[in-house]
């Protein structure tokens, strides 16, 4: 049985020096394969005596368990080596960027209207549009603004002919809204209005929104209501809202509304003119006469409609300070929002 | 419209601080724009006499003058206004004075000669601008009182920024009658007894052009004082309210404008030949304006005519030649209402705009040219002494507005502002507002509206006026009670564009719709849409692309070190074909880098594969890829050999997309390739809703082949060939190899494509496909001459 052990204990040997799986495996067929050396141990037990067949059998045996152990563990020890091995191989800096991929943004004037319309489109208005070369008789006449009427100097218009201005507001919509859909009707009306203005706080160009409600029983209430709740969700804060009477020749009654300056919270700073209140929409009572030139019958309906500067809401959620760099597209502007 | 809040408060019966007031004019919708001290801060300033004036013995320019600053108090000052001159009353700063400038006066010595005070102009006490010389004082000043009390400066001029309706608040009497309405004081009376006639001179007047001037009061007044000066409370009261004194006849006719509203004019009477006519125009007539401008008139222009020619322009300007001057004796006044579609527009089209036509395109109070008229002789005789004619008045009855009535009815009332006010009161504010109750019934109330409020004509009028009385923010506020309707949703292709387009890589920018026109002709040709008054002439012409706002865009971030970039824009652009093309439009520009800068990311340049591909990208976005068709095309603002059309199924063209033609780029100034896209949103087809349709449960089979073909070959003909032969097994066929170079010709390219087959009702036998891609390259073959690539 000494000649036993010291095949296992040779074998032993052999495997704790295999480094890789395949010298594994020869070290398992030189031991344990067809011609292996345990093997032919067992093959030789037949020219044992009978007697010591059995004692000799179970020693082979347990020598052959004994090596199959080892070759088994040597393998997960292998096994475990060579993963680590690989790991340490793939591993990376993580800390590098990843690979770049920019993504663009909207113009923060897009995001207030996206903003606005959200707020209204949830409460069941909808979105209408109108052409930008507007004619006379939409921009003006309809809402009861007759040629040489001195509210035509409220709006510097830009002319293209004779009958065609460039929109100076986006009331018009309203206008040809009425004319092709019978009240009840909630309509907001976004879009680029046009004014022959250009200094700091004037852009030739800027974007409005205007809404129009209009169905039996609406009230100067409603309207105060509507624009009260507008404004505390536009700015996700319960500002203190105040309206003060105005004009505009298409609404009676009219007002102008303020919020408490958003940037001194009302004490009164340069930006809102020591007033503490910004002005950020103009609104009223449809006028009867605009009701009538869209052929809606002003007993029975009644209506109200507001519009607000969107690059004025832009300013104050934002804190932008400079109009003018709304249309200068410097994307070191554009890139903040 | 500036006014002085003293001279308001002697007109109201009211106490309220500059802050309240100006809290309560606002709320009652007189917006208030801005409030002034009627004087900066000084102090030490009182009135002086000067006694003596002598010469300066070192300087012509300067005189000494012995200055009475107090009883008993003689002051030598040395003095370089050329006015000065014994007797004269002039603002005196005495040995430490503050002056607005914050000088503090001290003695000083002048060329050699001590002096201990200073004579001051209205300038340095920043009364005016006026520095030619020494403030004259009127001689009743009391000498050595203080000239803050003496012109009693210790009050603040209020501008309103008033609304086109309320015309009657442009003056001082008019605003007093709304401040006691909204305050609910009392309006103080203004009795203006009327001048009894001292002689019997008169002018004839006719009015000719009906319905322009229905009322025309008119008065001469004879032996003015031409050295007359028009005194101090008065000057200071124009001052205030921003004008400037320039004649006591002028002076008085702009101070009872402003005090009544009613606008006034004075003829030199001696220019005057014959009559007065208030008539249009006649063809060929011009007119030197009082401001020395002349202008041509044209028959709707209304002037006020003398026998011969035209004086004035109605209700506008006076004329230069008829106008009061120094040598003015005898003057013949004008207190006159014009109708306010009579002088709406009429000034703005001779380029003016004038105390007088603001108000009379508001509309003046018809009522108000006699009483006028009664308050400016007066003035004028105490000023300037003379003897006055009797009024005559001519007038067309029918033509004078009539006071309206109009129906306030009680239920409307309450229904519109969801608030039931006592009838009493709703009768309180309303005649507090000049409003005469005319009917009252359980139903509501006829009113008769005042004289002086032209905005006052329909029902909504009253409910707003009771609105603002009872003040706006005290009325209730709910929600409309909107029936909930459920409605196919409104979907707006913008939204997915610009999603599309920003996952991309691509930000949004705004330009302006004008451009510039060179820039629009390099686009788009001569011609578009011109802007008729231009900001500039850079903003003057309506975008015929928005390539030009997308170029100058990319300009403006190219001089900023930004040299990477993808930009779109969404809007209308604009051609002028009859009735003017507004179509709705998304453009974008690529420059720069394909990839942003990162130590893992490929560093060549973006190209026309691109921003094709991000085309491609967002038609697919759109849904409606399958439907729309590319071809090479020409574009003048692309390059010739990188430009592709977009067309719709019926043939339309959508857009184009391509590389910015070199020529473009160099006149634009541009040092590197620019790619640009253009899709007309108007004209994309709707995106189809998706039919679905089973996935085949059997495997597909892809085969690749190359092919050399002629370089000018098309990839998309050669596709088209491939899927025409191929027939419903080929599901997909991809190009994903383009080569030409070394093994090839030189007029030869090989493309290799992915051919992928797959049968929906079983597995497809190896000689299928094999006789589909036979197939192929046979019709490949006689299509293009194309060989397979390595035979």
């Amino acid at each position: 049985m000494d000649n036993l052990d010291g095949v296992v204990a040779r074998a032993k040997a052999e495997l704790a020096a295999a480094e890789t799986l395949a010298a594994l495996d020869a070290v398992r067929v030189h031991y344990l394969g067809k011609k292996g050396s345990l093997t032919a141990l067992l093959q030789g037990l037949g020219q044992l005596p009978a007697a010591q067949r059995r004692e000799a059998g179970a020693g082979i045996n347990s020598a052959k368990a004994e090596v199959q152990a080892a070759i088994e563990a040597r393998r997960e020890e292998l096994a475990q080596a060579e993963m680590a091995h690989r790991l340490a191989a793939e591993t990376l800096d993580v800390t590098l960027p990843g690979s770049r991929v920019d993504v663009g943004g909207l113009h923060p004037i897009t995001r207030i209207l996206q903003r606005i319309q959200t707020i209204f489109v949830s409460a069941g208005y909808r979105v209408e549009e109108g052409p930008e070369i507007e004619d006379d008789y939409h921009n003006f006449e309809a809402l009861n603004i007759p040629a040489h009427h001195p509210a035509r100097a409220m709006h510097d218009t830009f002319y293209i002919d004779d009958v065609h201005v460039l929109r100076t507001h986006t009331s018009p919509v309203q206008v040809r809204t009425l004319e092709r859909s019978a009240p009840p009707l909630r309509i907001i009306c976004p879009g680029r209005v046009y004014r022959c203005d250009s200094d700091l706080t004037h852009t030739p160009m800027f974007h409005q929104v205007e809404g129009l409600v209009v169905d039996r029983g609406i009230s100067f209430a409603h309207l105060r209501g509507t624009v009260d709740q507008f404004l505390k969700a536009f700015f996700a804060a319960d500002l203190p809202v105040r309206f003060r009477p105005s004009y505009f020749p298409f609404t009676e009654p009219s007002a102008e509304v303020d919020i408490q300056c958003t940037q001194c919270g009302g004490a009164g700073c340069r930006v809102c003119k020591h007033s503490g209140w910004l002005e950020v929409m103009g609104c009223g009572m449809v006028h009867p006469r605009v009701l009538a030139h869209c052929g809606v019958d002003a007993e029975v309906y009644s209506g109200f409609a507001f519009g607000m500067g969107v690059e004025r809401l832009a300013m104050m959620r934002y804190g932008i300070g400079d109009l003018r760099m709304f249309f200068e597209n410097d994307l070191r502007f554009l890139q903040q929002f | 419209m500036k006014f002085s809040k003293d001279w308001l408060f002697q007109h109201v019966d009211a106490a309220i601080g500059t802050a309240e007031l100006v809290a309560r004019l606002t709320m009652a919708g007189l917006e208030v724009d801005g409030v002034e001290p009627a004087a900066p801060a000084f102090s030490g300033v009182v009135v002086g006499e000067i006694l003596a004036v002598a010469p300066h013995p070192e300087a012509d320019q300067l005189r000494i003058c012995r200055v009475l600053a107090g009883p008993g108090a003689i002051r030598q000052v040395v003095c370089g206004a050329p006015n000065a001159r014994a007797g004269l009353k002039a603002p005196f700063a005495e040995v430490g004075a503050r002056l607005p400038d914050d000088r503090t006066i001290g003695a000083a010595r002048l060329r050699g000669v001590e002096s201990f005070g200073m004579l001051c102009s209205a300038a340095e006490l920043g009364l005016s601008g006026d520095h030619q010389g020494l403030l004259e004082f009127d001689a009743e000043l009391p000498v050595g009182a203080d000239v803050r009390a003496a012109l009693a400066l210790e009050d603040d001029l209020i501008e309103v920024d008033l609304t086109p309706n309320r015309g009657d608040c442009l003056s001082i009497r008019g605003l007093a009658r709304e401040v006691a309405a909204v305050l609910g004081e009392r309006l103080k009376e203004f009795p203006i007894p009327p001048v009894a006639a001292a002689a019997d001179d008169r002018l004839p007047i006719v009015l000719h052009a009906e319905g322009a001037c229905p009322r025309y009061a008119g008065r001469i007044v004879r032996g003015l004082d031409p050295g007359a000066r028009t005194p101090q409370w008065l000057q200071e009261r124009l001052r205030r309210a921003g004008l400037r004194a320039i004649h006591p006849v002028v002076d008085v006719t702009n101070y009872v404008m402003l005090e009544l509203g009613q606008p006034m004019h004075g003829f030199d009477l001696a220019q005057v030949r014959g009559g007065i006519e208030v008539r249009h125009a006649r063809p060929g007539e011009v007119l030197t304006l009082l401001d020395g401008s002349e202008i041509a008139l044209d028959g709707k222009a209304l002037v006020i005519a003398d026998a011969e020619r035209p004086l004035a322009l109605a209700g506008i300007m006076g004329g230069r030649d008829s106008g009061v001057g120094e040598a003015t004796v005898d003057v013949f006044l004008e207190s006159a209402h014009f109708a306010p579609q009579a002088i709406a527009g009429k000034a703005r089209q001779y380029g003016l705009h004038t105390d007088s036509s603001h108000r009379f395109e508001r509309g003046v109070d018809p009522e108000l040219p006699q009483l006028a008229l009664e308050r400016a002789t007066a003035l004028l005789l105490a000023i300037a002494g003379g003897r006055a004619g009797p009024v005559v008045l001519v007038e067309q009855p029918h033509a004078i507005p009539e006071a309206r009535v109009v129906e306030l009815r009680r239920s409307r009332l309450t229904q519109q502002l969801d608030i039931a006010i006592p009838g009493a009161r709703v009768v309180e504010m309303l005649t507090s507002l000049g409003l005469e109750t005319v009917a009252e019934t359980d139903a509501g109330w006829q009113f008769r509206m005042p004289s002086w409020r032209f905005d006052l004509g329909i029902e909504a009028d009253l409910i707003e006026e009771v609105a603002r009385i009872h003040g706006y923010n005290e009325l209730p506020a709910s929600l409309p009670a909107l029936a909930p309707e459920l409605r196919v949703p409104q979907e707006n292709p913008l939204d997915a564009v610009r999603s599309a387009l920003v996952n991309r890589g691509y930000q949004e920018v705004i330009s302006y719709s004008f451009v510039p026109p060179e820039i629009a002709a390099q686009i788009a040709g001569e011609g578009g849409v011109r802007v008729a008054n231009p900001i500039s002439a850079a903003m003057s012409v309506m975008r015929p692309s928005l390539w030009p706002g997308l170029l100058l865009a990319a300009r403006h971030n190219l001089h900023r070190q930004q040299g990477r970039l993808r930009l779109f824009e969404t809007g209308l652009r604009f051609s002028d074909v009859p009735g003017f093309g507004q179509q709705l439009t998304v453009a974008g520009l690529v420059t720069g880098d394909r990839d942003p800068e990162g130590w893992n990311n490929a560093r060549d340049k973006a190209g026309f594969y691109d921003i094709k591909g991000d085309v491609e990208a967002l038609l697919q976005a759109l849904g409606v890829a399958p439907s729309i068709r590319m071809e090479r095309a020409g574009h003048p603002a692309l390059h010739p050999g990188q430009c592709l059309r977009l067309l719709e199924a019926a043939g339309k063209e959508l857009g184009h997309v391509g590389m910015l033609s070199p020529a473009v780029a160099r006149e634009l100034d541009f040092g590197q390739p620019l790619f640009l896209f253009e899709i007309l949103m108007d004209r994309l087809p709707l995106a189809a809703t998706p039919r679905f349709r089973a996935p085949s449960k059997f495997p597909a089979v892809r085969r690749d082949i190359a092919v050399v073909v002629p370089r000018q070959a098309a990839a998309a003909d050669l596709l088209a060939v491939i899927r025409n032969t191929a027939g419903r097994l080929l599901t997909e066929a991809r190009i994903f190899d383009v080569y030409q170079g070394e093994g090839l010709e030189n007029n030869e390219k090989s493309i290799a494509v992915g051919l992928t087959f797959q049968d929906e009702e079983r597995t497809l036998r190896d000689s299928d496909v094999q006789a589909a891609e036979a197939a192929i390259v046979a019709a490949l073959t006689s299509a293009f001459g194309a060989r397979l690539r390595g035979e």
